[in-house]
C-alpha cells in the first residue's frame, strides 16, 4: 500500500510539474506588462500558444536529420525528468532516493548536449551561433551550479535533494554566510540556463544577441511546442530548487492525509506566484548585457560558489 | 588461467610479428594477423576476469632470461589483471576494427609486423614482476608504437611527432629507470615483491615519486609533458590511435600506480598534494587545448589528456586519504579513478574508431572540411553520439558513473587537517567540473562539425558508410559504454581486489550492483538502471503525447534561418567559429590568444582580415627553450669537429688526467 502511495504521489508530482510550468511563465509576463504599464495577455496565454503549435503541422528543413526530429522529444523528457524529481510539495519522493543533484544536473546538461546539436543540424548560421554561445554560457554556468551543489553537500553531508531540503528545515542552520553565498550564485546560474535577461532575452528575435532562440530557429509546429515546454519546465525546476533548498517549509511528510497535500501544493503554488512576479521585477529593473559581459556575470556565481565552499573546507561554521 | 598461458600468449604475438615481417613482402597478411590478434587477446582478457572475478591468489613465474641472476620475473596480482582486461578489451576492439579498416591501409607493411609486438609489449609490462622486464617491455612498447606513429612517414608532420615522440618517450624511460635505481637501494632489490619489502624512506621516497611523475606522467600524457601526445597519436593509423590513446596511456597509468601505490606503498601529503593540482591542471588544459583543434584526431588526443587529469585527480585524492589513515575514502577514490580508467579506454577507442571511419569515407581529418554525414553515415554518426555523450559525462553513460563518483570522494571525504588541502581539493572538485562542462561544449563542437550541418566539400558530400566489422566493433564498445553506465555497482564489484590491493580497504559490495552507494545511502546514491528506465519512460510518454495531440506528419520545406538562408555551406559555422566565445574567455589569460582586425588603406583593394594569435606556454615556455639551448651547445660544440690530430691527442691526454685526478681525489 505504502509503495502505491508513493508511486502516486511521485505521479501526481510528474504531472504537476508538467501542468503548471506555462502558467509560472504565464505568471512573470503578466507581472511584466504590468509594471510597463501594459495590460498584458492572460495568465493562460502560454496554454493557449502550446496547444496552437500542438495543433500545427510541423515544417522541417529539407536537410533536417533523425537527430532533429528526435531532440525535442528527448529534451522535453529528460528536462521534465529532472523537474519531477525536485521536492515540490513533499520530500519523500519514492524516486528521489535514486538520483540526487549531481545527477539532477547531469539531466540537465544532456538535454542542453542535445538542444545545442540540433540547433547545428541544419547548418544555418543562426543555429551555430545559438549553439557555440549557449555552450559558452554553460561551461561557466555548470561549474558554478556543482560548487553550490558542493556548498548544499557539505552544509547537509548529503547531495540528496530530500536530505538537504528536510535538514535546513529541521535543525537550527541559521544565517550562514556560505547559504547566502550560494542563493546568490544559484540565482545567477538560473538566470543563465533559463536564458532570461540580463543573460539572454527570451521576447527576442531577429537579433545578433539572442542564444536560446536562435537554436530553436528551424523548429516549429508540435516539436516547438515541445521545446517550449520544456524550456517553461525548466524555468519552474530552478525554482522549485531554489524554493525547495532556501524556503524548505511548507512541505507535506509521508504519511500525511490528504488535506496536507493539497495544502502543501497551494503552499507551492503561492511560492510559484511569488517567483515569477520577483523574476519579472528583477527582469524589468536590468538591461541585458552584451555577449562578452555575460562570462563576467557568470564568473561572479562561480567565484562566490567556490568561495563557499572554500570557506566551508575552512570551516563548518561557515 | 595460469601466468604461463598468458605469456604463451604473449610469445605467440611475438611469433606473429616475425612471421608478418618476413612474409608481408608476398602478400598482404592484414586479416590473419589481425584476427590472430583479435583471438589471443580475447584469451587474454578471459584470463584477466577470471583471475579479478574468482580473487585468486596471486601468480608468479620466474623465467632463466634478461638480468643474471635475476632471471625474468612475472606477476599476475589483482591490478596486473585489472589492467589486462583493459589492455586487452581494447586491442581486442581495435582488431576487430582493423579487419575492416585495415584494408584500407596504404602501406601494411609497415604497419603489420608492428602491431602485435606492439600489443605484446603492452601486456608485457601490465605482467612484468621486475624492474628489468618492466623498463624493457616499456621500451619495447615505445618502440614498436613509435614505428607505427611512423608507418606513413612520407608525410612532413608524422617526421615532427616521431621525432617528438621518440625523445620524450627515451625521457620518460630513463626517469622510471633511476626511479627504479632509487626503488631498489643499494642491495639491488630488483624484484617488486622485494622492493615492496624493503621501502625507501624520506627524501628518497618523495624523489621516487618524482621521477615516476616524470616517467609515467609524461608517457600518460599529464601536462605539460603531454606534447608528444596530440602530435603522435593522430599520426598513427586509427585504430592505433585508439590503442595508443585509449590503452596505452592507461599502461602509463599502471606504471604510476605501481610504483607508487604498489612499490613505495603511498605518498605523503605533499606528494598527493602534487599529484592532485597536475590531475586538476591537465584536465583544464587538456580540454582547453581540445576546444581549439580542427583536426578531428589531434582534438581526440587532447581530449585524452584531459581525461588522463580526472584520472589523476582521483589518484591523488586517493594518496591524500591514505596517508591520513582514512582507507574508506582512499578506495572510494581509488575506485573512481579505475573506474575511469575503464571507461575512458572504452569510449576513447570508440571515439578514434568513428574518427578513423571518417578519415577513409572523406579522406580528410579537417573538420572545416566535413560536416553533413550524419545523412551519409547514419550508423556511424549513431555510435560516434554515443561516444559524444559518454565522454561529456552525460546521463546514462558511463562517463557519468565515474565523474559522479569522483565527486563524491571529494565531498563526502573528511575535510583535511592540513591547511593546503583545504583549499586544494575543493579547488580540485572545482577544475573537475570545469574540465567536464568544456568536455561537453568541445563534443557538441566536434559533433556538430563533423556529423551535422551541411557537407563542406565534395568528399564530404560523397562520403560512403564504414564496413560491417568496424560499425560491430564501435557498436560492441556503445553497448559497454551504456551497460557500464548503467550498472556501474557490477564493474565496481569486479574492481574490489585490485582496490583492496591497493589501499587496503574497498567500496561496500554492491549486492545487486545497480545502487551505487559510496558511504550511505542517505548521503548519496546512484542507481543507473533505474534512471535509465526513467528516461526511456518520460521520453516514450512524452513521444506518444506528441504523436497524439500533434497535428499531421512533418512536412520538408526549404530551411528558414530568419529568411536569409544561404546556399553557400561555407557560410555555416565552423569549428574555428564555435570555439572563439569560449577561447574568448579562457583563451586571453592561459593562451595569450588575440584577435585584431587588420583593415586595408582607403582605396586598397586588399581584403580585411582577421588575424587570430595564441600562444601554447608549455611549448614556448619550456620545450622551445629547452631545444634552443641543446642547439646553442651543439654551435660551440661544433668546434671541436674540425681539430688537427694533435689536438684530438691533447684533448684525449688531458681528459685522462682529469679523470685520474678525479679518482686520486676520491679515494
Amino acid at each position: 500500500m505504502v509503495l502505491i502511495e508513493k508511486l502516486i504521489l511521485q505521479g501526481v508530482q510528474m504531472a504537476a510539474v508538467l501542468l503548471l510550468a506555462p502558467l509560472l511563465v504565464g505568471i512573470a509576463r503578466k507581472t511584466k506588462a504590468r509594471l510597463l504599464r501594459r495590460q498584458g495577455a492572460s495568465l493562460f496565454q502560454p496554454y493557449r500558444e502550446l496547444l496552437r503549435l500542438l495543433r500545427k503541422t510541423p515544417v522541417i528543413a529539407e536537410n533536417a536529420s533523425w537527430l532533429f526530429r528526435g531532440a525535442p522529444c528527448l529534451i522535453l523528457a529528460f528536462t521534465w525528468l529532472a523537474a519531477s524529481l525536485v521536492p515540490t510539495f513533499t520530500t519523500g519522493l519514492v524516486f528521489g532516493r535514486a538520483v540526487d543533484l549531481i545527477a539532477i544536473v547531469a539531466l540537465l546538461a544532456s538535454a542542453r548536449f542535445l538542444l545545442a546539436l540540433a540547433g547545428m543540424d541544419i547548418g544555418t548560421s543562426f543555429g551555430g551561433i545559438g549553439s557555440s554561445r549557449e555552450m559558452m554560457i554553460s561551461t561557466l554556468a555548470e561549474p558554478a551550479m556543482m560548487m553550490i551543489v558542493f556548498t548544499l553537500a557539505l552544509i547537509a553531508g548529503s547531495t540528496q535533494l530530500s536530505v538537504i531540503s528536510d535538514y535546513i528545515a529541521s535543525t537550527s542552520v541559521g544565517l550562514r554566510v556560505s547559504l547566502g553565498l550560494a542563493l546568490v550564485a544559484l540565482m545567477i546560474v538560473a538566470l543563465a540556463e533559463n536564458a532570461r535577461i540580463p543573460v539572454d532575452n527570451p521576447a527576442t528575435h531577429l537579433e545578433l544577441t539572442m542564444v536560446h532562440e536562435a537554436m530553436v530557429l528551424e523548429y516549429s509546429g508540435r516539436h516547438l511546442a515541445m521545446i517550449e515546454l520544456a524550456a517553461a519546465v525548466k524555468l519552474l525546476l530552478y525554482v522549485s530548487l531554489i524554493s525547495c533548498i532556501f524556503v524548505p517549509w511548507g512541505f507535506a511528510q509521508a504519511g500525511d492525509n490528504w488535506e496536507a497535500y493539497v495544502l502543501a501544493e497551494v503552499f507551492y503554488l503561492g511560492k510559484l506566484a511569488i517567483s515569477g512576479g520577483l523574476l519579472a521585477l528583477f527582469e524589468t529593473s536590468i538591461a541585458k548585457m552584451r555577449v562578452f559581459r555575460v562570462p563576467d556575470f557568470l564568473n561572479v556565481a562561480l567565484m562566490m560558489s567556490l568561495l563557499a565552499t572554500l570557506l566551508l573546507f575552512v570551516s563548518e561554521r561557515f | 588461467m595460469s601466468i604461463a598461458a598468458l605469456l604463451c600468449c604473449v610469445a605467440l604475438l611475438f611469433v606473429l610479428s616475425v612471421m608478418s615481417a618476413t612474409t608481408n613482402r608476398l602478400f598482404n597478411a592484414s586479416i590473419p594477423v589481425y584476427a590472430a590478434c583479435f583471438v589471443l587477446s580475447l584469451i587474454m582478457l578471459w584470463g584477466g576476469i577470471g583471475h579479478l572475478l574468482t580473487s585468486a591468489a596471486d601468480m608468479e613465474m620466474v623465467l632463466p632470461i634478461g638480468l643474471a641472476w635475476t632471471g625474468a620475473h612475472f606477476k599476475l596480482d589483482a591490478l596486473a589483471a585489472f589492467f589486462l582486461v583493459i589492455v586487452n578489451l581494447g586491442v581486442a576492439a581495435a582488431s576487430f576494427y582493423a579487419l575492416g579498416y585495415g584494408r584500407h591501409e596504404e602501406a601494411p607493411h609497415r604497419v603489420l609486423p608492428f602491431y602485435p609486438a606492439f600489443i605484446a609489449a603492452m601486456n608485457l609490462v601490465v605482467l612484468a614482476g621486475d624492474a628489468f622486464t618492466f623498463l624493457f617491455a616499456w621500451e619495447f612498447m615505445s618502440l614498436t608504437s613509435w614505428a607505427l606513429v611512423m608507418a606513413h612517414h612520407r608525410e612532413k608532420e608524422n617526421l615532427h611527432a616521431g621525432y617528438v615522440y621518440i625523445v620524450m618517450a627515451s625521457f620518460g624511460t630513463f626517469m622510471l629507470l633511476l626511479a627504479f635505481a632509487l626503488l631498489a637501494g643499494p642491495h639491488g632489490h630488483y624484484v617488486f615483491s622485494e622492493m615492496r619489502h624493503n621501502p625507501v624512506l624520506s627524501w628518497r621516497a618523495a624523489l621516487v615519486l618524482f621521477l615516476a611523475l616524470l616517467g609515467a606522467g609524461s608517457k600518460a600524457g599529464i601536462y605539460p609533458l603531454h606534447v608528444w601526445l596530440p602530435l603522435a597519436h593522430p599520426a598513427a593509423p586509427s585504430h592505433v590511435s585508439g590503442l595508443m590513446s585509449g590503452v596505452m596511456t592507461k599502461v602509463a597509468v599502471y606504471g604510476f600506480i605501481r610504483i607508487v601505490f604498489g612499490l613505495l606503498g603511498g605518498s605523503g601529503e605533499n606528494g598527493g598534494m602534487a599529484v592532485l593540482t597536475l590531475g586538476g591542471i591537465t584536465a583544464v588544459m587538456g580540454v582547453l587545448y581540445a576546444l581549439m583543434q580542427h583536426d578531428l584526431k589531434k582534438l581526440l588526443a587532447f581530449s585524452t589528456v584531459e581525461n588522463i587529469g580526472i584520472i589523476f585527480i582521483g589518484l591523488g585524492l586517493a594518496l591524500v586519504f591514505k596517508t591520513n589513515g582514512q582507507d574508506a575514502f582512499a578506495a572510494l577514490a581509488f575506485t573512481a579513478a579505475l573506474f575511469h580508467v575503464f571507461n575512458h579506454s572504452l569510449f576513447k577507442s570508440l571515439l578514434f574508431f568513428g574518427a578513423g571511419a571518417v578519415q577513409t569515407a572523406a579522406q580528410t581529418r579537417d573538420m572545416e572540411r566535413l560536416g553533413g554525414l550524419i545523412h551519409r553515415m547514419p550508423q556511424t554518426a549513431f555510435v560516434f553520439l554515443v561516444g559524444c555523450a559518454a565522454i561529456s559525462a552525460l546521463l546514462p553513460f558511463n562517463g557519468f558513473a565515474s565523474e559522479w563518483l569522483t565527486f563524491q570522494a571529494i565531498i563526502q571525504g573528511p575535510v583535511p587537517s592540513h591547511w593546503g588541502l583545504k583549499m586544494l581539493v575543493p579547488a580540485s572538485g572545482a577544475m573537475l567540473a570545469l574540465a567536464a562542462a568544456l568536455a561537453a561544449a568541445c563534443f557538441v563542437k566536434v559533433y556538430g562539425i563533423v556529423f551535422l550541418g551541411r557537407p563542406r566539400t565534395e568528399k564530404a558530400k560523397n562520403a560512403v558508410e564504414t564496413d560491417r566489422f568496424s560499425l560491430t566493433a564501435m557498436f560492441m564498445l556503445a553497448l559497454l559504454c551504456l551497460l557500464a553506465g548503467i550498472f556501474p555497482g557490477f564493474v565496481i564489484n569486479v574492481l574490489t581486489p585490485t582496490v583492496r590491493e591497493m589501499t587496503g580497504a574497498h567500496m561496500p559490495h554492491h549486492a545487486e550492483g545497480l545502487t551505487l552507494v559510496p558511504v550511505s545511502a542517505v548521503r548519496s546514491s546512484y542507481n543507473g538502471l533505474l534512471v535509465f528506465a526513467f528516461m526511456v519512460f518520460s521520453a516514450g510518454l512524452v513521444a506518444l503525447l506528441a504523436r497524439r495531440l500533434g497535428g499531421g506528419t512533418p512536412r520538408r520545406a526549404p530551411a528558414w534561418d530568419c529568411g536569409f538562408p544561404l546556399e553557400d555551406p561555407q557560410t555555416q559555422y565552423t569549428a574555428e567559429s564555435f570555439a572563439q566565445p569560449i577561447r574568448r574567455v579562457f583563451g586571453r589569460s592561459l593562451f595569450r590568444a588575440s584577435e585584431r582586425v587588420e583593415m586595408p588603406p582607403p582605396g586598397s583593394s586588399a581584403p580585411a582580415r582577421l588575424v587570430q594569435e595564441s600562444h601554447d606556454a608549455a611549448w614556448e615556455g619550456i620545450y622551445d627553450r629547452i631545444s634552443s639551448r641543446v642547439f646553442c651547445v651543439a654551435e660551440r660544440m661544433d668546434r671541436f669537429q674540425f681539430l688537427s690530430i694533435r689536438h684530438y691527442l691533447g684533448i684525449v691526454f688531458l681528459s685522462l688526467i682529469l679523470l685520474l685526478g678525479v679518482l686520486a681525489l676520491w679515494f
